[in-house]
């Protein structure tokens, strides 16, 4: 928590481009809670966040990325923005009041340049003691699909799940198939896609 | 990120904006609220954090010099608004922070932050609003003050003896 802490937004300069949060404060972050809830105890489930915003969300997150980040971040919450998201900065400054931090030490990292993800292991994993002490990764991808794609077991699924992510780089089975390795350490993901979100939580496995 | 018409900088500035932050929260919300009714000029606006309420711990002094201490908590309620050009752009965007849980009074206030930066309407806001708020609040602590000179006692001691 050291390093990295963002420049508060001061004074009252450059508000100018800032979107609104939730329409409706209270029931928006409830609706969101809830989807992310049953994604990851449905992982591959496609699940669309019901929650809307008084504005647009802020270039380049779309709906679903916007309303996890007024949903689950606040002063507590340390976020890593990947170079596209930093666009968004002064929106989480203001409405979440998070402060950034890199990878290592973010408790959410929002990525919406799927290519340019870094390496999953630079991520804080937690540890065998407290390995609720890491990241969720939240993924802008190009598409999402429960019909195709990678085959998921574990737990919350009977038999088997798919989940096609268009648009991330193929090391990212490879590196998530390591992580596997060292629950209960690991990451949560949510693939993002507009207004939809499915999640990827470290106890599934990828079956190939 | 670019302030462009909003940039407020300079201390002179930032204290006039204090200023008027100051009497526009002090102002009870009746007199605001006509304030607002009253004003030909209304531009179109969205709230861009609606208006919440809060603690926040209020820092004391002793004597005013001394070593800063928590004195207490008070409520506030807070509230950004942002004025909206013709073209749907936001031009200027204003805050409120307010003490009590009037959620109509902080918007208020913002609203009315907002028309202050705005070099063109400036003038008849802060002439047809701030002026008399800030002269009414001036003279009702003239009055106060007044009152207490009255109950004021000189203490000074007797010359005992020779």
């Amino acid at each position: 928590m050291s390093a990295g802490i963002a420049p508060r937004l001061a004074g009252s300069t450059g508000f100018g481009g800032l979107e609104p949060g939730f329409a409706e404060p209270v029931r928006d972050a409830q609706a969101c809670f809830r989807a992310v809830l049953d994604a990851l105890a449905n992982p591959g489930r496609i699940t669309s966040v019901a929650a809307s915003l008084a504005g647009r969300p802020p270039a380049p997150l779309g709906l679903a990325a916007t309303s996890v980040a007024l949903t689950l971040c606040d002063l507590d919450t340390s976020v890593w923005l990947d170079g596209a998201a930093m666009a968004a900065a002064p929106f989480f400054a203001f409405h979440c009041g998070a402060p950034l931090a890199p990878p290592a030490e973010a408790r959410m990292a929002f990525a919406a340049d799927a290519t340019a993800l870094p390496p999953l292991g630079s991520f804080a994993l937690g540890t065998d003691e407290y390995p609720e002490r890491s990241a969720m990764l939240v993924i802008e991808v190009a598409g999402l699909s429960d019909v195709t794609g990678a085959a998921l077991s574990g737990p919350g699924i009977r038999g088997e799940a798919r989940l096609g992510v268009v648009g991330l780089p193929a090391r990212f089975w490879a590196e998530r198939a390591e992580l596997a390795e060292l629950f209960p350490r690991g990451l949560d993901v949510l693939f993002v896609f507009g207004g939809r979100l499915a999640a990827l939580p470290r106890s599934i496995r990828i079956v190939f | 990120m670019e302030g462009g018409a909003n940039r407020d900088t300079g201390t002179a500035a930032v204290a006039r904006r204090q200023r008027w932050l100051a009497v526009l929260a002090k102002a009870p919300l009746a007199e605001l609220a006509a304030a607002w009714e009253g004003l030909a000029d209304k531009p179109p606006y969205r709230t861009l954090r609606r208006a919440e309420t809060g603690l926040v711990m209020v820092r004391g002094r002793i004597g005013g010099t001394g070593q800063p201490f928590n004195f207490g908590e008070m409520t506030m309620t807070r509230a950004a608004v942002q004025l909206l050009e013709p073209a749907g752009t936001v031009s200027h965007t204003g805050f409120g922070h307010v003490a009590g849980r009037s959620a109509r009074k902080a918007e208020l206030v913002a609203l009315f932050d907002a028309l202050l930066q705005d070099p063109a309407r400036h003038e008849t806001v802060f002439a047809a609003i701030v002026a008399p708020l800030a002269t009414g609040q001036q003279a009702a602590r003239a009055a106060q003050a007044a009152k207490i000179q009255g109950s004021k006692v000189d203490f000074f001691t007797m010359v005992r003896g020779e």
